[in-house]
């Protein structure tokens, strides 16, 4: 089997990479911008992995762990910021989120 | 194989001190009484003394530590005793604004505590994974501290957009990384330094990595166009967290600027150069411009503090173009005199505006000078060193940029600057004015004031004095920690 | 070399076309008498009592929360127990002290409450 080589990889990471920033700077939904986010760790967790495989170590792979369990813990500090705006806002709208002007 | 040697664990025994108070008020939370939480308040404290303390216990052992990663150097020291400096005054701050606002959950001074080990850790790391860590734990404390008066609906929406701009930066910062150690193999930097340095190394692609780090960067200290999350978010949070966070993980993120723009002025050429003497120029108009319409005081030091990230871009354009280590000392001058000023203006409005933070239009200082003199003659002073009245910390520290700046022959850049610092006088002087001038019944609170507060503001006072009238001590010491080890 | 993956893209092919076919046919050919109760969503013949979009209890989201970030911190596990053995107590005594740090969490959100479900 032929390897896939890291240029692809590279390629699906900028894909991902641009559809998590559309989504960002398009979606109004708190919660998609969120997941949009995680798009973005991911292709980055795409990146160091294949970068790492090209060098042939395992620093990539450990970053990518790392990157991994950043992406939880941002999560769980988001859906929690968003559980008390929504208890108070009773929306996850982001265009309603406007009591300070932008 | 490698292990942890004494000496590696010495060299970030301040950190690892930080962590442990910060674990230890965590897990005693649930079991102090509501009424007692002061208690962990005043142990926090002891953390941040007690990893001050660190520093002298320890003999003096600059040094790489953990394979490379940790960088024990003159220039991390300063930085963390900044961030202790920032905790100690910000909790100090907090302790009596908690219980006035009913929010008096000891959550709030582990969050302190852990969002200084991250930036202790942003200064002190010379290995990108570190201070991608650094940077995330000191953020994501910052989110949560944000929104920290959670049934106020203005401390909500500023905590989610902190947080949405804040991960989405992080995350710019992250490509950046990767693509980094995609081109070079490595994360360290030093490495990295030694690996661009050499001849067709750096190609488009290096540079958009770099950009992309930048952007994440910018974001954290607020350089136009990365501006509009400062004024919702400093006006949204808490005003003792906004002293805390328009200071600290905003030197934090300087430091990391520093680190990595320096190590690489070289190799990178004048590219790099010129985006940081772009986003100076803009960052200090914009800021100060934007500060003028203002009729909120948190909404206009936001702004103010978009503009003196300007004023600090100013010192690390002209490091980058002289190379010599006048910029970064001054950097990391305007840095520390900063923080001590806009920590005491914040904590002093955090008091100012009463229960619920309801009084912080510019409007509700009228006529507070009679009123409250003792607390609008320290506002007053803080709002001089702000705009860099003579005799105030605030006057060298711009003093020391412009000078740098002109010794590196960024003129235009310099006028640029000098300009700013003139309209600025405007609207720090408006609220003195407003205070003193004007006619009226301040609606402000003009309750005494609770004796940690009065601690903090009186430290904060005396460094900005002792900043502005003997500043050469102090200059000195920036000096010396200017030269980043790698 | 390249047939392995050959291989597998005729297969996926196969797979769109049967499905494809096997859907479009019942479409096409299939007699679509609509009444109320088809219409109806299926919950395993019992009569579906209100909408499915109803509020969820905040305990969800919270247990939910706390699973993920305890989750991935076990993800560290797997590169330290690969290599355990060549650590010795090295490894041994760093890997405590995380479980350590996070049984501190765990204390702290089961004093604070979090994981009481009635509450």
């Amino acid at each position: 089997m032929m390897p896939i080589p890291p240029t692809w990889c590279v390629y699906l990471g900028t894909g991902l990479f641009t559809i998590g920033v559309i989504g960002v700077l398009t979606r109004r939904n708190v919660i998609i911008i969120l997941m949009s986010i995680e798009l973005i760790l991911n292709a980055v967790n795409i990146n160091l992995v294949a970068f790492s495989r090209y060098f042939g170590e395992v620093d990539g792979q450990i970053f990518a762990i790392f990157v991994i369990t950043d992406a939880a813990a941002e999560a769980a500090v988001g859906l929690g910021l968003l559980i008390a705006l929504f208890r108070n806002k009773e929306t996850v709208n982001a265009d309603e989120i406007d009591l300070l002007k932008w | 194989m490698t292990t942890v040697s004494i000496p590696d664990v010495m060299r970030i025994l301040p950190e690892l001190i930080l962590a442990g108070f910060a674990i230890l008020v965590m897990l005693f939370e649930p079991f102090v009484p509501a009424g007692r939480k002061r208690v962990l308040g005043w142990i926090a404290l002891l953390g941040v003394l007690v990893a001050g303390m660190a520093f002298t216990w320890a003999p003096p052992n600059a040094g790489m530590a953990f394979s490379g990663s940790i960088a024990a150097d003159g220039f991390s020291y300063f930085f963390i005793f900044l961030f202790l400096t920032i905790a100690a005054l910000a909790l100090l701050g907090s302790i009596n604004y908690l219980e006035r606002d009913n929010i008096h959950h000891a959550e709030y001074y582990a969050l302190i505590l852990f969002s200084t080990v991250g930036m202790c850790f942003m200064a002190a790391s010379a290995e990108l994974i570190m201070i991608f860590l650094g940077l995330e734990i000191s953020s994501l404390s910052t989110y949560v501290l944000a929104g920290f008066r959670r049934h106020d609906p203005r401390s909500n929406e500023s905590a989610m957009k902190y947080f949405l701009l804040g991960s989405f930066a992080t995350a710019f910062f992250l490509y950046g990384i990767a693509f980094v150690y995609g081109l070079t193999g490595t994360t360290n930097l030093v490495d990295l330094a030694a690996d661009l340095a050499q001849p067709g190394k750096w190609s488009t692609l290096t540079r958009a990595a770099l950009i992309l780090m930048f952007v994440g960067l910018a974001f954290k200290v607020s350089t136009v166009p990365f501006q509009i999350w400062t004024p919702d978010v400093y006006q949204g949070a808490p005003a003792p967290v906004t002293a805390f966070l328009s200071t600290g993980p905003k030197a934090a993120a300087f430091a990391v600027l520093v680190r990595i723009f320096l190590g690489l002025a070289g190799p990178s050429g004048p590219a790099a150069f010129w985006v940081i003497w772009i986003s100076a120029a803009l960052t200090m108009t914009v800021g100060n411009f934007a500060a003028l319409l203002q009729k909120n005081v948190k909404r206009m030091l936001a702004y103010s503090a978009i503009a003196h990230a300007g004023y600090v871009l100013v010192g690390l354009a002209a490091a980058m173009a002289s190379g010599s280590t006048e910029g970064a000392s001054a950097v990391l001058f305007y840095l520390a005199a900063y923080a001590f000023m806009n920590v005491g203006a914040f904590l002093l409005i955090a008091h100012l505006a009463g229960p619920g933070e309801g009084r912080t239009e510019i409007s509700d200082f009228t006529g507070l000078g009679r009123a409250a003199p003792g607390a609008a003659a320290c506002l007053t002073v803080f709002m001089l060193s702000l705009s860099g009245i003579p005799s105030t910390a605030g006057f060298f520290a711009k003093f020391y940029v412009f000078r740098a700046s002109v010794h590196a022959g960024l003129i235009g850049l310099t006028i640029i600057a000098v300009l700013n610092s003139v309209v600025s006088v405007y609207y720090y002087l408006n609220l003195v004015v407003t205070m003193y001038m004007r006619e009226g019944e301040p609606q402000a609170a003009r309750t005494p004031m609770p004796l940690p507060l009065y601690s903090a503001i009186a430290a904060s006072l005396f460094a900005i004095f002792y900043l502005g009238l003997y500043p050469n001590h102090f200059l000195l010491l920036s000096t010396l920690s200017s030269k980043p080890l790698p | 070399m390249e047939s392995g993956y050959l291989t597998i893209l005729i297969y996926i092919g196969a797979v769109v076309f049967l499905s494809a076919a096997i859907l479009g046919m019942s479409a096409w050919v299939g007699v679509k008498r609509p009444t109320r109760e088809k219409l109806s969503p299926y919950e395993c013949g019992i009569q579906p009592v209100g909408d499915a979009r109803e509020r969820f209890s905040i305990s969800f989201y919270l247990v939910g929360m706390l699973f993920i970030l305890f989750d991935v911190e076990a993800v560290f596990l797997y590169p330290w127990a690969v290599v355990y053995k060549e650590l010795k107590w090295f490894g041994f005594t760093e890997m405590l002290l995380y479980i350590l740090i996070l049984l501190a969490g765990y204390v702290y959100i089961w004093k604070k409450g979090a994981l009481d479900w009635s509450r």
